[in-house]
């Protein structure tokens, strides 16, 4: 609908730069530049070099977005930032610009979570989210269960890693395994063949001592260990290592104890919705089995297409334009970067 | 015809607004804060308020003039992505400035009356790890060498062979003790008029705007972020 607001959304907290427009719930553009491959030496995000690349892919990647969503600067009626949580210097690249394009075309920022936003990037694929939901975020940087109250103003985290991301764990197993960076696309690849029983890893924080202090938190350090130990032994007594049987055994373990927790979330506060995002929700065992264990209780798992659970300037859209939507203020132009952003906060 | 002039190289975060006629360049406001750490929070609101003390819109503007650097990369892009996403916005050209030009431009060419400075200058600002950024002028201001970045001895050398009789900037202050030079006072920051002055001459032929590309000078540090990234991607 013409009526409904055209809002640009930019994106840059990690190795993505990404511009998105949405009119409403309607994505009209998601365009993309990343830097992985920059990375990938590395094996792991550079935050010098993501920085560099974003400042050199902004302008770029704005003119993409509007020539594909065939709208001007002048017709958009509000433009969101991911203001946090994230890599400082490469926050602060995007911040910086969407002002930059504020201040010139006249028009409201929002600075938002890129947490809120991998949540609301779902309403651009199944609508609006009924609240309360249970979001569910994975990724090379959180893992992360959150209670969505009230998505423009109110999320309250439940649980998070106490150690490694999820996603960083796909990468150092992906490494152990000489599967190349990122590690969950190759990871997801092999485990297909292979099998998920094959070798039994330890699962998180599921022991009953631990579920008393940690009910809803993540903990993969363990788990890495305990592959990499594996895959050692293997190679030190000059046997083969069986790729797919590890990276089917090692995702399940990770499958298990997410979707576990999840539903158990779910339960806990009567909620029967579960929303899955971040770049390990594009993982197929992930949403497989998130979709077995939710349709046992009732539960109606909701997860975008991989391409939106990555991180991408159309899920910041999707947040602003919910806000805008719930009629929140717009921040204001000295709105800092914040690296360390609170779940709770939405918007600053 | 009214150009926005952004410099986010040294800790002072500066927007100016310059009127450029065929044969002057007049300053039209400034605002200008030392604040190493706040340049993303400043330099937004400064643009806003230099355009509204001027009784100027954005859409007023026919170019804007950036500071490139050399500078902190982190504070550097602040100035640099603000300058193009405004260029973008408005369709007009942005034109870049080395940012130790200015302020070898500035002691050449002051403002205010004052002398210029004699013999070559060494231009430098801090960049941090214990070194400068730097650039030595001849009196013309052309730059004789740099921009490089040094430690305050190494460049404290190359300024003795080079004939240096004067050091500017707040590098030069800095390492005062080191660099064994006079020091000329007052002029620690690229000042907007003189990136302004710089640029007047492309923005007077309607140039080409250049892609505003930092002078990094320096690699970056190739570290992945270590353990929990605070990020999802
Ligand atoms: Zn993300």
């Amino acid at each position: 609908m013409a009526d409904e607001p055209l809002i640009l959304g930019i994106e840059t907290s990690c190795d993505e730069t990404g511009v998105g427009v949405v009119r409403g719930h309607t994505l009209l553009a998601d365009a993309l530049a990343s830097s992985v491959d920059e990375h990938a030496r590395f094996g792991g995000v550079v935050p010098e070099v993501a920085s560099r690349a974003h400042l050199e892919a902004i302008v770029p990647t704005m003119r993409r977005a509007l020539d594909d969503a065939g709208v001007t600067l002048a017709d958009i009626d509000a433009i969101a930032v991911t203001a946090g949580p994230g890599l400082a210097g490469a926050l602060l690249v995007g911040v910086a610009a969407a002002k930059g394009y504020a201040l010139a075309a006249e028009k409201p920022v929002y600075g938002v979570n890129h947490l809120a936003a991998h949540v609301a990037v779902d309403t651009l694929e199944h609508g609006p989210l009924p609240e309360p939901a249970i979001a569910l975020l994975v990724s090379g940087g959180h893992s992360s269960l959150l209670l969505v109250d009230d998505l423009a103003t109110g999320v309250t985290p439940l649980g998070a890693t106490i150690d490694d991301a999820a996603g960083e764990a796909f990468d150092k197993v992906a490494r152990l395994l000489g599967l190349p960076f990122p590690g969950g696309p190759p990871i997801d690849r092999e485990a297909r063949a292979g099998s998920p029983d094959a070798i039994t890893f330890p699962r998180g924080l599921t022991a009953p001592k631990d579920l008393a202090a940690h009910r809803f938190d993540f903990s993969f350090s363990g788990l890495k260990t305990a592959v990499a130990r594996w895959v050692e032994a293997k190679q030190r007594a000059g046997e083969p290592v069986p790729v797919p049987d590890v990276a089917a055994s090692f995702q399940e373990a990770v499958c298990d104890v997410l979707t576990g927790k999840a539903i158990a979330a779910c339960r806990d506060r009567g909620v029967d919705t579960l929303v899955l995002g971040g770049g390990v929700a594009a993982n197929s065992r992930l949403r497989a089995l998130a979709e077995e264990r939710a349709a046992k209780q009732g539960i109606r798992v909701r997860v975008p297409r991989p391409k939106l659970c990555t991180d991408n300037g159309a899920m910041v859209a999707a947040l602003g334009s919910h806000l805008v939507a719930a009629g929140v203020a717009p921040s204001r132009l000295d709105l800092p970067a914040d690296s360390a952003m609170p779940l709770t906060i939405v918007s600053v | 015809m009214l150009v926005l002039v952004l410099d986010s190289s040294t800790p002072a975060v500066t927007a100016a607004l310059a009127e450029i006629t065929a044969h002057a360049v007049a300053p039209r406001g400034e605002r200008s804060v030392v604040d190493a750490r706040a340049h993303g929070e400043l330099l937004a609101p400064q643009v806003s308020e230099v355009l509204a003390e001027a009784g100027a819109r954005p859409a007023d503007l026919a170019a804007v003039v950036a500071g490139v650097g050399p500078g902190p990369f982190t504070g550097l892009r602040v100035g640099l992505v603000t300058a193009a996403s405004m260029g973008q916005v408005l369709g007009i050209p942005t034109y870049g400035v080395p940012s130790l030009d200015a302020i070898g431009h500035a002691a050449t060419h002051p403002r205010s009356g004052a002398a210029p400075e004699a013999g070559p200058v060494l231009a430098a600002t801090d960049a941090r790890r214990r070194e400068i950024y730097w650039a030595v002028y001849d009196l013309a201001g052309e730059r004789l060498a740099g921009p490089e970045v040094d430690t305050p001895a190494a460049v404290a050398e190359r300024a003795r062979e080079l004939g240096v009789r004067v050091a500017v900037g707040e590098g030069a202050r800095r390492y005062a003790d080191i660099l064994e030079l006079p020091l000329r006072a007052g002029l620690d920051y690229p000042p907007p008029y003189a990136l302004a002055e710089l640029a007047a001459e492309r923005v007077r032929a309607g140039a080409p705007g250049d892609q505003l590309t930092p002078l990094y000078l320096r690699r970056p540090d190739a570290v992945a972020a270590a353990g929990r990234k605070p990020v999802l991607q």
